[in-house]
């Protein structure tokens, strides 16, 4: 029943010439991602990847321990000195993490060029 | 489709992680039928997931041979959807995340399903049963705003 959970990363250059990492995320964000969302940041050398982005775009289900996976990872970027920015919920998602307070410590952005255009 | 107040949906799923997208779909199909908006269908899934997910995981300890419940009746102006499990009922009323305190590690990160529920839909209300006998049933209501559909 559920989806897989595919993650690729990404180099990317932001508008200001930073380098971005962007962990693009597809299908299901639930409690069975773990590995896939977690472990793919986890196994990030933190040194090297200060800015990291995250890309819901190809998310086709996502819920509450899918939200708190996100907020695991910002604990763990937070703690590291790292920068995370999200992009990519549809509205309705982007209102629940306002809800949650998810927006205290990650910016949302619309898309990936918005994203960029910023960073 | 002639869509009549009144007609009801009944969907038995397995305690299992996933099934509650099927849920999910049926409820969202229902709402479409009486002509809710988008925005609030999209309120109405994450609701409904959140519903069935703490009865498979709090209610029926995740045994997928005990089943979730889960009746969708339409009404006039609203659709009102319940979750039934076997077990005996939540806590009530549900704790609001602090994003603070989950940040620092003293509240886990996981947790704001029955937040979520209560902030999307109209009316949420936990009915705690015997968990034998009387099973225990969260009711979601999402209510048609005339101006906004």
């Amino acid at each position: 029943m559920q989806t897989a959970n595919k993650v690729s990363q990404q180099q990317l250059a932001g508008a200001s010439g930073q380098q971005i990492t962007c962990l693009r995320f597809t299908g299901d964000v639930s409690s069975l991602s773990r590995d896939a969302i977690v472990g793919t940041y986890q196994a990030l050398d933190k040194a090297a990847h200060k800015l990291i982005l995250l890309d819901f775009k190809g998310v086709e289900y996502l819920n509450s321990s899918g939200i708190a996976l996100v907020i695991q990872v910002l604990m763990e970027a937070s703690k590291s000195g790292q920068t995370v920015a999200i992009c990519g919920l549809t509205p309705h998602f982007t209102k629940v993490f306002t809800m949650v307070g998810i927006t205290k410590y990650a910016t949302l952005y619309p898309d990936e060029s918005a994203a960029l255009a910023a960073l | 489709m002639s869509v009549t107040s009144g007609s009801k949906v009944e969907v038995r799923l397995p305690s299992r992680l996933g099934f509650e997208k099927v849920a999910m779909s049926t409820a969202a199909g229902m709402a479409k039928l009486m002509g809710f908006s988008d925005d609030r269908i999209e309120d109405l899934k994450t609701a409904v997931a959140e519903a069935c997910i703490n009865a498979m995981e709090h209610g029926n300890q995740m045994n997928a041979s005990i089943p979730v419940s889960v009746v969708l009746s339409m009404k006039p102006d609203e659709l009102e959807v319940k979750v039934m499990d076997n077990g005996t009922g939540m806590e009530t009323p549900a704790p609001l995340p602090d994003i603070d305190r989950k940040m620092s590690g003293e509240e886990e990160a996981r947790g704001m399903g029955m937040f979520l529920i209560q902030a999307l839909v109209d009316e949420a209300e936990w009915v705690s049963g015997t968990g034998t006998d009387e099973q225990s049933f969260v009711r979601l209501v999402i209510r048609m705003n005339k101006e906004n559909e």
